[in-house]
Formats: structure tokens, C-alpha cells, sequence
């Protein structure tokens, strides 16, 4: 574990293929209270990262700010190769828009619209893409290529249903499909399986864990489900009261890191102090509850 | 018993409440000038009851000249092309109505119009689309385009942006925002989210309205004739100028045929909609 204000940031010249790299990154709201402050991170090519922390620990706010949906109140990043301090420029924005794919805690899916059609919708802010936003006069390449990546969450049989007549574990695949069907290099998922039942989120996030893998897209995921992020991410990096708590592999994350910044300490107290927090969890079941 | 007595005490110390609640000077004041200008107003345009009494016979005299109606061929066949005349303006003016409403209340709806603080342009000319009436738009288009079916459309054309123009915006304004909020971080255009995410959204609404809209214009273009801009109702003046009484009660039985079927028919495709 790091204690807060200590994370050692990883020098950009031993990153291959920077992703994300922040340097003091803060925010604070128009009332003056402060969300983070001194975020230092930097995530390269093809990791799957679980950003964590309790609720209104800031993590939404972060990753917002880290594709630019969100304006900083300091700091510097640099995302896709885009540097930016506060806000991106609009130019910036389109660019970034079109190398990221976004999943959504509420899917956000057009309920009257067919499963087809909003994956298709998909392609919307790309180059020459306003015929997408129904199947029906989309591009042929691109009806074939969202069959092809219902196909992938294993819902192709339900292309022409309707997107309100899905349960809530095949709406998030849906969406799944629909920002894979960006190619994008780096997804950003804002609390994927939280309004899931635990069966449907370790589903979703296993779906989620081997697409990015399998087509070497960058995962930055935020969760407070302690499982999902030891056990669908290479790294997690945790928010507590502002700061990144700890940033470690998630090999080397221990059962008391998580406790600190989950539980304020009652799982320190049934002493399981510095197991691997995976195996712990696999041995005990307690972070599995 | 000493409980009782507390009680008791206590009851009459914090008094019954009022039966009706009190009433402000303000509101007072406003409710007895309503009441004096009714009282004024009935005196003055209300009918009295001997001259209701005095005209009950030359009513019954005028309904016994139009019985029966008339239903001559030649006269039924004139009616009859009257008839797909008056529906012709009622559709085809509810169509052009329709569509120019889309982006008239895409412009007016809040929190969704590209025009931020200048949607109340097209929220002002949607109010005075409603609030003047058909008839006078009528002789508007009557005097600038002559008489005939074209002066009726136009009316029908505006009379139905006032109508769906407000609850167009209105439903816009309500559709669900999560797909909008998911487009729009990709990069959608407000122009392809207004149509991959919010008039499928709020489909349902618009084809109510515009059926609404529908069964509007099929009870105005039956009126608009009276001032010349086409239509049965152009047929019914000139019967009621001749003094043909057997054709006007056969025009006013075709009207409301017309009415009532137009009715039964947006009713059900309003259900078949929901």
C-alpha cells in the first residue's frame, strides 16, 4: 500500500504507448468544494484499470475530466495524445470522441429503437456517420459490422427487438456492442454492472475484461464492487478523501488496502492484514459478499 | 375524569377550526369583481327568457322547412365532391402542419433547441398561431390568396403548428435524457440525437397530437367555407343564402357524419398508438 500524497508516478519515458497521464490534475466544484486534488496517473496501451473508491469519492468526476466531458480546475493531461489543461479544445474533443467507446451505469439506450439500430447509433460523431442514427439507411459495412459485435456479446439473435422489451444484463451488453462498434482504443465504463444483480455483473464484466483484451482496448472502468476490481483488471487505483490512495498492480493489492478504502477498517479488525487482496477474497469469500 | 377535563380544556383553548379555509383581501376583492362583471355581463348578452320564448316557434318553423333533406342525386353528387374537398384540406394541411411543427418545436423546446435564448421566437410565433383564430386566418388567406381550397390549407397549415408546435416542444422537452446524454458524449450532432434518440423517444405523444390535430382540422375546414375558403361549409353558406333549407339540413347531417367518423377513426388509431 501507498498512503495517500505518496503515489510514486511511473516516468513516461518506461511507458509504452502512453494512454492516460495526468500531472497535479484537481477539481473542484463552483462551490468551492474540492473533489481531488494532485492526481498523478498514467496508464498505458492495453490495460484494464479499476478506478475504486466509496461513493462520491470522485471517481465518476475523474474519469469525466480524463476524456474531457468534464472541465478540471488544474492540472495537465494528456489522453490519446491530446494535451490539455482544464478543457479540451472542441477539435481535441471530436478527436478524442472518435477513439473511445463509453458504457454508462444506466445503458442510456433508445428504448423505442431497435437493438440493431442503437448499435449502429454507435458510429454517431464519427466522420460522414449522421446516416447512423437508424439502421435502416445506415451504411451496409456498418449494419454488418454491429451484427458483428452483437455477435460478440452474444445477443446477435436479438438485433430486432426492441432495446425496452431487454433485461438490464443484455441492455449493458447492448451498450457494450454499442461503443465496440467505435473501434475504439480506449473504453471508459462509469460503473458497468452496478444496477445488476451479482450473477449479471460478473457476466458483464467478464464480457467487458475479454473484449478489451482480445481487441487491445485500454479498459478504465470505475466500480465500488470490491470483486470486480480484483478480478477483471490488471490495476487498480484507488480515490480516497481527494487522493489517489494507492495505485498498485492487482497482484499486489492487499486485503487491508481495499478495507481502508472501502470499510474504514472493520475487515483489518477480523485480522487479514496483508494477504493478497484476490486471494484473500478467493480463500475467504468476504469480498466476494 | 381529571384527563378528561385536561382534554377538554385543551380542546377549547386551541379552538375548533374554521369550516372554510380564510380567504386573503386580495382574493376577496378579485372574487367580487368577477361577480359584479358576471352580473354585468349577464344583464347585458344573456338571453331573456321571453325572447327565447318568442323565437322557439320560428326555430320549429325553420327545422320544419328542412325536413326532409334534400336527396336529389345531382345535389348529393355536388355535396359529395364538397365532402372530399373539405377532407382533402383537412388532411393535406395537417400533414404540411405536422411537419413544419418538427422543427418549429425542436426550436422552441428547452433544454434541447439549438437557439439557447432565442427559442422564445418560435415559441412566440407557435403562440400566435394558436391564439388567433381559424376563421380569421381564413380571411387573411382568403383576401392575400382568393377564395377557394388553397386559403383553407394554409389555415390549417398554421392553425396546426399553433396546435402541435406547443406539444411537440412540450413532449420533446420530457423525453428521457440518458440516450441524449449517451449520444452526445460520442460526439452525436443535436440534429441526429433529435432523431436517433429524442422523436423515437417521444414518438407515441407527437402521433397523438398529430392525430388531435387531425380530427381539429376536419371540424375547421367544415367552417372555413363560410368565409370562402372552401369546403362543405362553402356549400352550407349558399344554401343558408338561398333560403334552401332541405339543403342545409342535408349539409349539416353530412358534417356530422363526417365528424363522428373522423372521430371513431382517430380514437381507435390513437389506441392501436399508445
Amino acid at each position: 500500500m501507498q498512503p495517500a500524497g505518496m503515489v510514486q508516478p511511473i516516468p513516461a519515458q518506461v511507458i509504452p504507448a502512453q494512454v492516460i497521464r495526468t500531472r497535479g490534475l484537481s477539481k473542484t466544484y463552483p462551490n468551492g468544494q474540492a473533489v481531488f486534488a494532485g492526481v498523478h496517473l498514467d496508464i498505458s496501451a492495453d490495460q484494464r484499470v479499476a478506478l475504486i473508491g466509496s461513493n462520491g469519492a470522485g471517481k465518476s468526476t475523474l474519469l469525466k475530466c480524463l476524456i474531457g466531458l468534464l472541465p478540471s480546475t488544474g492540472g495537465e493531461i494528456m489522453t490519446l495524445g491530446e494535451s490539455f489543461s482544464t478543457a479540451p479544445s472542441p477539435a481535441q474533443l471530436r478527436r478524442l470522441r472518435r477513439q473511445i467507446g463509453f458504457v454508462f451505469q444506466n445503458h442510456g439506450l433508445v428504448g423505442r429503437q431497435s437493438v440493431l439500430t442503437n448499435v449502429v447509433q454507435g458510429k454517431l460523431g464519427l466522420p460522414g456517420s449522421w446516416r447512423a442514427f437508424h439502421h435502416a439507411i445506415a451504411r451496409r459495412e456498418w449494419r454488418e459490422e454491429a451484427m458483428q459485435a452483437l455477435a460478440e456479446v452474444r445477443l446477435a439473435e436479438r438485433a430486432g427487438a426492441r432495446a425496452d422489451q431487454l433485461s438490464g444484463g443484455q441492455a449493458q451488453r447492448v451498450a457494450i456492442a454499442r461503443a465496440l462498434i467505435r473501434r475504439p482504443k480506449l473504453m471508459i465504463a462509469d460503473e458497468p454492472a452496478a444496477s445488476l444483480d451479482p450473477a449479471v455483473g460478473r457476466e458483464i464484466m467478464t464480457i467487458f475484461s475479454d473484449l478489451a483484451r482480445e481487441h487491445g482496448i485500454t479498459l478504465v472502468y470505475t466500480t465500488h464492487d470490491m470483486k470486480h476490481a480484483l478480478d477483471y483488471s490488471d490495476r487498480v487505483i484507488a480515490l480516497r478523501a481527494g487522493q489517489v490512495h494507492f495505485d498498485l498492480p492487482t497482484a499486489q493489492v492487499r486485503a487491508r488496502d481495499m478495507d481502508e478504502v472501502f470499510t474504514h477498517g472493520a475487515f483489518a479488525d477480523e485480522g487479514a492484514p496483508d494477504i493478497p487482496a484476490a486471494q484473500g477474497a478467493n480463500a475467504g469469500g468476504l469480498l466476494h459478499a | 375524569m381529571r384527563s378528561a377535563s385536561v382534554h377538554s380544556a385543551s380542546m377549547r383553548s386551541a379552538g375548533l377550526p374554521p369550516r372554510l379555509p380564510s380567504i386573503s383581501p386580495v382574493s376577496f376583492t378579485l372574487l367580487v369583481v368577477f361577480g359584479a362583471v358576471f352580473l354585468a355581463s349577464v344583464g347585458q348578452v344573456a338571453p331573456a327568457p321571453e325572447k327565447l320564448a318568442a323565437g322557439a316557434p320560428r326555430m320549429a318553423e325553420l327545422v320544419g322547412r328542412m325536413l326532409p333533406p334534400n336527396t336529389d342525386p345531382g345535389f348529393l353528387q355536388r355535396m359529395g365532391w364538397r365532402i372530399v374537398e373539405t377532407l382533402q384540406i383537412a388532411l393535406v394541411g395537417t400533414v404540411f402542419g405536422v411537419i413544419l411543427s418538427l422543427p418549429v418545436g425542436w426550436l422552441a423546446a428547452r433544454g434541447i433547441s439549438p437557439l439557447g435564448v432565442f427559442r422564445q421566437l418560435p415559441r412566440a410565433l407557435v403562440s400566435l398561431f394558436r391564439t388567433v383564430p381559424d376563421l380569421v386566418w381564413a380571411l387573411l388567406f382568403v383576401s392575400t390568396l382568393g377564395l377557394g381550397a388553397v386559403a383553407g390549407t394554409m389555415t390549417i397549415v398554421v392553425d396546426t403548428i399553433g396546435f402541435c408546435g406547443r406539444f411537440f416542444a412540450e413532449a420533446m422537452e420530457e423525453a428521457d435524457m440518458k440516450p441524449q446524454e449517451a449520444l452526445h458524449a460520442i460526439g452525436a450532432n443535436r440534429v441526429t440525437v433529435l432523431c436517433g434518440a429524442i422523436l423515437p423517444d417521444v414518438m407515441p405523444t407527437l402521433i397523438n397530437s398529430s392525430l388531435f390535430a387531425l380530427e381539429k382540422a376536419v371540424r375547421s375546414s367544415v367552417v372555413l367555407g363560410l368565409v370562402g375558403a372552401g369546403g362543405i361549409g362553402q356549400e352550407l353558406k349558399v344554401a343558408f343564402d338561398l333560403f334552401q333549407y332541405r339543403n342545409a339540413s342535408a349539409i349539416i347531417l353530412a358534417i356530422f357524419a363526417i365528424v363522428l367518423v373522423m372521430e371513431l377513426l382517430t380514437d381507435r388509431l390513437r389506441a392501436k398508438f399508445q
